[in-house]
């Protein structure tokens, strides 16, 4: 029988030129050019044992236990999967006696060493080398010599411990430090019969990303000091969740063990983190067990708090909102929550006439910062030109910075950076500008219209990464450099890198400053009076907001203060209310992260003492309050939230607990653009100063969690070794910095990445408090040196 | 005990304007490291990084691959007797006994005063002149124990400094590529186009 073909070829798909066919085991694998055997393999789930392979990590070939069988014109020929590219018509087998006859013989070659201390070993029940023994492996070996020793576990970092025995020399870990973190910190040294993974001599492996080579270590020769010997894998339950430490949002999933977390590990979502993690978002787990948790709710009597009940502290806090005077009632924060808690806070606010709200603590941008198109990190990295206006991404978005990174090194993209200071990307910056603070805005039409630079940003997209990079200057210095360059490239779109978790849900679902009432406005009204009653939702203004004058008079001023945390913060100790708050792993929900990516958040374990999401608190009190309320579960704050929040469709919350979640088109309302400033000129015989922060500081996740507790330094100021002479100071001692507010004493460090005229400390570490000099109705602060 | 001296570090740029990438430069910088202390210090690696561009660690990853670079302090002459087959036959054994008994020291360890380091070695390639022994890697071959007296003798008095330098030291004449005569290595960021071989694939 003869078939006709009736199909217009003009309605054919066009065919893919890269697209390759292979077989494997005799199934038909599509591929694509380039893709390597091993990968083809995965995407049809043929499992090819390996060791070294990582799919985000550049192939080397060195643990050879991906050995397959490849048809060639002499016959059939091993082949290493992860080093050999597919061929159109390529005939692979995992399965021939040949092919399990080399697996079988590297497994014993890597045992051969081996101490096979699985029961005493983390790894063990989860360990690769563990599990591929028994699948891939023989099950005896003919090793009967003495088999190489170390000095069992040594510390290489802080974090980190090596049990040189237990490698196998895959490379993995010191690949991931060169390729994707950038901290070459780690080697094969003494290669030869003694290979090993070392750093150099006292100099720690210190990297923020450190936590990762403990993850994708394919035995236990790597074992972070948080999870040593706390759990066995088998006893660990997990549940998939985002990491709110900062705003990037990466993967993660959530492990716990008897009720209390244990570990976090990254998960690969593919537009955002791509499995790794920052040590920081990966080990302050710890903070929620922390035994300083608040557990109950306390009322402030005389100078000290007493224990109170739930609804003796929440109608307190009801009485106080009701007879506050009209417009006198301030909420601050909810960026640390999850959206359903924004969005309850932000309808408890609208139902009780609460005008005065803020989410962020005059530490980030104006959220006019939302209304430019909007960029995301994929479309950042996939092309065209990155214009940095932020902080050091480094130490604030650690992720971030590694996808930034890593689409320079495949030369995708092309940075320009205009800072105040050397960043962590100044490196990777095609073009790295100096501009002093207040400065940044007048110095863009200049480089912009720059041979080089114009031609660059007219070969394709271009992203401005904007972010608040020191905290003693102005936001509004920000917002006129991203002004600028606007001007010059009209279809650049942003992608706002602000501080904290669910910085962008809050703004979004309801806690974005209204008619620009922001925190320092609300701070400022507060100090003159004008606020009845405080409420700090998950926010301390004291440590986080930079005049630290203007936090406490703020604080001072207000009637009543209700703190809700989950630690008695600085500020939390000045509240006459303070409410236990649940912690992240404590409540499901969902977050929304730089992007507008909405994801979910989950619970793991019970929340410390009787402490309750934020959304539950804020039901209680529309209740109190005397408001019609008919939220008793998170889906019907879901499902008010998808009918209220224009762009924020039904669907997302169904889709939000996929792993790679969804972007969402929500623009916070905006208050009017603010007045353009111009900074002073600085006299030349002062130093602008430029705050800005760590990744480790005196945060409270931070210094609740016993392992990241000791990474913060002491309080330094850094400037210019010429400077240093100028100033007359040696390396180290004590200078006084001081200004028309206050003076402090600090020690002075020489930095060359600090330029000349500008005075570098970074954001609330250990010592002396920088923030005393600065004022927020100044927009850029210049301070003197002198020694002492 | 220190970073590269103001004068190798001057040195050490001329080496590395040799290469068109400046990491290629890290063992003729070890070596000049070795030659400025006698051996590789912790400092001079970390010093060769900053010059090169590289990591500590990865300085210290390559040199501690090759046995002639060391990381602690030897002594001014590192006598390396070859115990391999035709030297052991040869009496090599003897040799080494006779120069532990002589230096009052063992195999791998230097004298008190910082002049001799033993090693044993393997084959140094002289069978036919076997047993030998290298002083800082110069050749002595057939060696009896009265000629290795000596030679330890001679080394002592200071009468063979012209023709056996201190340790670290590789030759005695330094080799200078005139400016004029230099290829002129291209900066890596300056290559545009990939060389034909590389054919569209991409870079290993």
């Amino acid at each position: 029988m003869t078939t006709i073909d009736t199909t217009d070829t003009n309605d054919m798909p066009p065919q893919d030129p890269n697209a390759v066919s292979i077989t494997i085991n005799g199934r038909t694998v599509a591929a694509r050019k380039g893709d390597l055997i091993i990968a083809a393999a995965d995407s049809v789930d043929e499992y090819i044992p390996r060791f070294c392979y990582h799919p985000r990590m550049s192939s080397v070939g060195m643990c050879r236990q991906c050995m397959v069988e490849v048809e060639g014109p002499r016959g059939p020929m091993m082949v290493v999967s992860c080093m050999t590219p597919v061929a159109d018509g390529q005939v692979v087998r995992t399965d021939t006696p040949q092919v399990k006859r080399a697996q079988e013989g590297m497994i014993e070659l890597l045992l051969a060493n081996h101490p096979l201390d699985c029961p005493v070993c983390d790894k063990g029940g989860e360990c690769p080398l563990q599990d591929q023994a028994f699948s891939h492996g023989a099950g005896e070996s003919r090793f009967v010599e003495e088999k190489r020793h170390y000095e069992k576990p040594i510390p290489i970092s802080d974090l980190v411990f090596l049990d040189r025995e237990r490698c196998i020399l895959c490379d993995r870990c010191t690949r991931f430090a060169d390729e994707v973190a950038g901290d070459p910190l780690i080697s094969f040294t003494q290669r030869g019969n003694n290979t090993q993974v070392m750093t150099f001599p006292d100099e720690p492996f210190a990297s923020y990303f450190s936590g990762n080579t403990v993850q994708i270590c394919p035995v236990g020769a790597l074992t972070a000091s948080p999870y040593r010997f706390k759990a066995r894998p088998w006893d660990l339950e997990q549940r998939e969740s985002t990491c709110t430490t900062c705003s990037v949002g990466c993967r993660t999933v959530v492990q716990s063990s008897r009720d209390e977390l244990l570990r976090y590990q990254g998960v690969d979502s593919d537009p955002v983190n791509w499995g790794w993690l920052c040590d920081k978002g990966r080990f302050n787990f710890q903070s929620t067990n922390s035994d300083d948790r608040l557990s109950t709710p306390q009322l402030k009597s005389g100078d000290s708090f007493v224990a109170a009940s739930w609804s003796d502290a929440l109608e307190s806090v009801a009485r106080v909102i009701r007879h506050s005077r009209e417009g006198s009632v301030a909420i601050l924060g909810g960026a640390r929550g999850t959206n359903e808690d924004a969005f309850m806070w932000g309808a408890l606010a609208d139902a009780a006439g609460i005008t005065m709200r803020d989410a962020q603590l005059d530490d980030g941008l104006p959220s006019s910062v939302f209304s430019y198109p909007q960029a995301t990190i994929d479309s950042a990295c996939a092309g065209g030109t990155v214009i940095l206006l932020a902080p050091d991404i480094k130490e604030e978005l650690p992720v971030l910075y590694l996808r930034l990174r890593d689409a320079v090194q495949k030369k995708r993209i092309r940075l320009i950076e205009i800072s105040s200071h050397e960043t962590g990307l100044t490196k990777y910056a095609w073009k790295s500008i100096r501009a002093e603070s207040g400065t940044a805005a007048a110095a863009i039409p200049a480089l912009m219209a720059q041979a080089d630079v114009a031609a660059q940003l007219a070969s394709g997209p271009v992203v401005v990464v904007a972010g608040r990079p020191n905290l003693a200057e102005s936001a509004t210095h920000t917002m006129d450099a991203v002004a600028a360059v606007l001007t010059v490239a009209p279809s650049a779109s942003v992608l706002p890198v602000l501080r904290r978790g669910n910085v962008r849900g809050a703004l979004s679902l309801g806690l974005a400053p209204r008619n620009g009432n922001d925190a320092a406005t609300i701070l400022e009204a507060s100090a003159k009076g004008n606020v009845d009653c405080l409420i700090l939702l998950g926010a301390d203004p004291l440590s986080d907001v930079a005049d630290v004058d203007l936090a406490r008079r703020g604080i001072a001023g207000a009637k009543f203060v209700v703190a809700i945390d989950t630690f008695l913060t600085a500020s939390a100790a000045h509240a006459d209310v303070v409410l236990p708050a649940a912690a992240y792993g404590e409540k499901d929900g969902t977050t929304m992260n730089l992007e507008g990516r909405v994801t979910s958040v989950v619970q793991k374990i019970t929340p410390h003492g009787t402490s309750r999401a934020d959304w539950m608190i804020a039901v209680e009190l529309l209740t109190l309050l005397g408001h019609e309320s008919n939220f008793t579960t998170l889906s019907d704050i879901q499902n008010a939230m998808s009918a209220a929040v224009p762009g924020f469709g039904s669907t997302t919350t169904a889709v939000a607990i996929k792993r790679d979640g969804v972007v969402v088109s929500v623009t916070p309302p905006s208050s009017a653009p603010t007045a353009t400033s111009v900074a002073a000129p600085r006299n030349s015989y002062e130093f602008r100063l430029d705050l800005s922060r760590k990744l480790f500081d005196r945060a409270i996740g931070t210094i609740t969690s016993p392992s990241l507790e000791n990474l913060a330094t002491e309080a330094n100021v850094f400037i210019h070794p010429l400077d240093l002479d100028r100033v007359g100071a040696a390396e180290g001692t004590n200078v006084r910095v001081s200004n028309t507010h206050s003076s402090i004493v600090l020690p002075v460090r020489a930095s060359s990445s600090i330029p000349r005229g500008t005075a570098w400390v970074p954001f609330n570490q250990i010592g002396a408090d920088v923030r005393e000099l600065v004022r927020r109705n100044e927009s850029i602060i210049d301070v003197r040196i002198e020694s002492m | 005990m220190a970073r590269l001296t103001e004068e190798n570090v001057r040195l050490a740029r001329e080496i590395i304007g040799r290469y068109p990438k400046a990491r290629s430069a890290t063992i003729p910088l070890l070596h000049l490291a070795q030659e400025q202390d006698g051996y590789v210090t912790n400092e001079a690696m970390s010093h060769i990084g900053e010059l090169v561009g590289a990591s500590s660690a990865e300085v210290f990853g390559t040199a501690s691959f090759y046995e002639m670079f060391k990381f602690e302090p030897v002594g001014k002459y590192l006598i390396n007797i070859c115990g391999t087959m035709s030297c052991a036959l040869m009496g090599a054994e003897e040799l080494m006994h006779h120069a532990e008994e002589r230096l009052g020291i063992k195999m791998g360890s230097t004298t008190a005063d910082g002049k001799f380091t033993l090693e044993r070695a393997e084959c140094q390639a002289a069978c036919t002149e076997a047993p030998c022994l290298q002083v800082n890697y110069r050749y002595r071959y057939r060696v009896t124990p009265d000629q290795l007296d000596t030679l330890i003798d001679d080394l002592s008095a200071g009468t063979l400094s012209s023709e056996i330098p201190a340790h670290g030291v590789v030759a005695s004449v330094r080799q200078h590529i005139p400016a004029e005569r230099g290829v002129g290595a291209v900066a890596p960021e300056l290559v545009t186009e990939n060389p034909v071989w590389l054919d569209g694939k991409a870079a290993l």
